[in-house]
């Protein structure tokens, strides 16, 4: 059976690891590829590389970065931030990343989906939203979730998947950082409309979380990030938690 | 020398830095007298089937690969160009193993990615990996179960995840993305 898959999100700034509360709040979490290296023995699943200061400086990400992750570790990974064009997605994947992370430049420029799935195949297109939920409607933000695009989720989410995204990183601002757990409904109203999978994202905080997004929606991963880093949920603890609860994960 | 084949289909580095880390000397290369005399030869692939096999052909790839006598190694696409056909653009493959490539059906979500275990018939390649333990996959196609399948998964349908026919082997899943499981693997291969 296919698993569900744990996937730590590592947020960078200036080659540096850092996870944004509510995308404001900085706190340095380590090395990258430290991180990444670690991550892969406890048992992740895949990782997720964020360029999260590249969307506003409009830099571009780090492809010796990327280079020395690819040489590092053996499982899947996906760059994302900063990526414009299908140049600067051509340069991430023959550096080595799997998959890249699309979001304010997709919405920019629906036409770039298309672009990089032509091109690499749509497994290698990652498309990520931020969504909010504002009086009851879900609709997407751009530029690090400061930009109301006046796009709604689900119309997006469909949309990005007739260009030809081969998966969404759907990201609720409503709960990341909290730690109350991931936007259940939205998660899934996409995954169910969707025929692609749907990495859940933004406000896990206790184990429990996973088995909820992964029991009441159709998402097929869930993300996370600072409670991998600083330790408070073990990814092997996590797992033969959700081992016990029947949701199917690989453990090592 | 292990040769990686150079073609337009998705990235090598993944491929070579996984032979790499097994302490294996490689090159990516599309050279017909390198790929010739390599030790062993892996084929890899992450792309749309059509543009590959034209790429192939205009550069008489097709019919070296199909040639070959050291052992060979497909990885996800390079699988399923070694098949008979593939529905992917309606595309004549190379044609080293005797069966039809086919999509998913709609009612599931495709592609298949992530996580999967098999069931395995005893293959050198395999050597050492359980039923417990789990591979990556990626792909929307899959190659029918045939004779020449040596493991079997099953995603809505059951499909070859393993292949293997004379000096040709072959993997749906990417041993180069399998943490050690597939590391496993690749060694298996690179130590035949």
């Amino acid at each position: 059976m296919l698993k569900k898959r744990i996937i730590p999100c590592l947020d960078i700034a200036n080659g540096r690891t850092v996870k944004g509360v509510n995308f404001i709040d900085i706190r340095d979490a380590g090395d990258p590829i430290e991180l990444a290296k670690r991550y892969v023995e406890e048992g992740a699943d895949e990782l997720v590389f964020l360029d999260i200061t590249a969307t506003l400086e409009k830099r571009k990400t780090l492809v010796a970065l990327v280079t020395e992750i690819a040489s590092a570790i053996n499982i899947p990974f996906t760059v994302g931030g900063g990526i414009n064009t299908l140049e600067d997605a051509k340069a991430v994947i023959l550096a080595g990343a799997d998959k890249v992370s699309i979001n304010s430049a997709a919405i920019r420029n629906p036409e770039l989906i298309s672009e990089i799935s032509s091109h690499f195949g749509n497994q290698c297109v990652v498309v990520a939203m931020d969504v909010k939920n504002t009086n009851g409607a879900w609709s997407v933000f751009s530029h690090g979730g400061k930009t109301p695009t006046g796009l709604d989720a689900l119309e997006w989410a469909l949309e990005a998947e007739r260009r030809g995204a081969g998966e969404i990183l759907l990201t609720s601002m409503n709960n990341d950082g909290t730690k109350n757990g991931f936007a259940i409904d939205i998660t899934n109203t996409i995954s169910r409309a969707l025929k692609i999978p749907v990495i859940a994202s933004g406000g896990a905080g206790m184990m429990v979380h996973f088995k909820e997004v992964f029991q009441q929606t159709k998402a097929g991963a869930a993300l996370a990030a600072s409670i991998f880093h600083f330790g408070e949920i073990p990814i092997p603890q996590l797992k033969k938690y959700l081992q016990t609860q029947k949701i199917p994960v690989r453990c090592l | 020398m292990i040769a990686i084949l150079k073609y337009n289909a998705g990235n090598t580095t993944s491929v070579k830095n996984a032979v790499e880390r097994l302490g294996f000397t490689c090159l990516v290369t599309d050279d017909l007298e390198i790929i010739q005399k390599a030790d062993k030869v892996i084929f890899p692939g992450v792309g749309e089937a059509s543009t590959a096999m034209a790429y192939l052909k205009e550069r008489k790839l097709d019919i070296l690969i199909k040639s070959l006598q050291q052992p060979v190694l497909g990885i996800c696409l390079g699988l399923q160009l070694l098949c008979k056909h593939s529905e992917e653009g309606d595309t004549t493959c190379i044609g080293v193993f005797e069966v039809e490539v086919k999509r998913f059906p709609n009612v599931i979500i495709v592609p298949h990615m992530g996580w999967n275990v098999m069931v395995l018939k005893d293959n050198k390649l395999l050597k050492g990996i359980s039923e417990n333990d789990d591979v990556y996959f990626v792909h929307s196609y899959y190659a029918e179960v045939s004779d020449d399948t040596t493991a079997i998964c099953n995603y809505g349908v059951p499909f070859s995840a393993v292949m293997q026919k004379n000096n040709f082997y072959a993997t749906q899943f990417h041993p180069e993305k399998s943490a050690g499981v597939g590391e496993r693997i690749l060694k298996n291969f690179l130590n035949l």
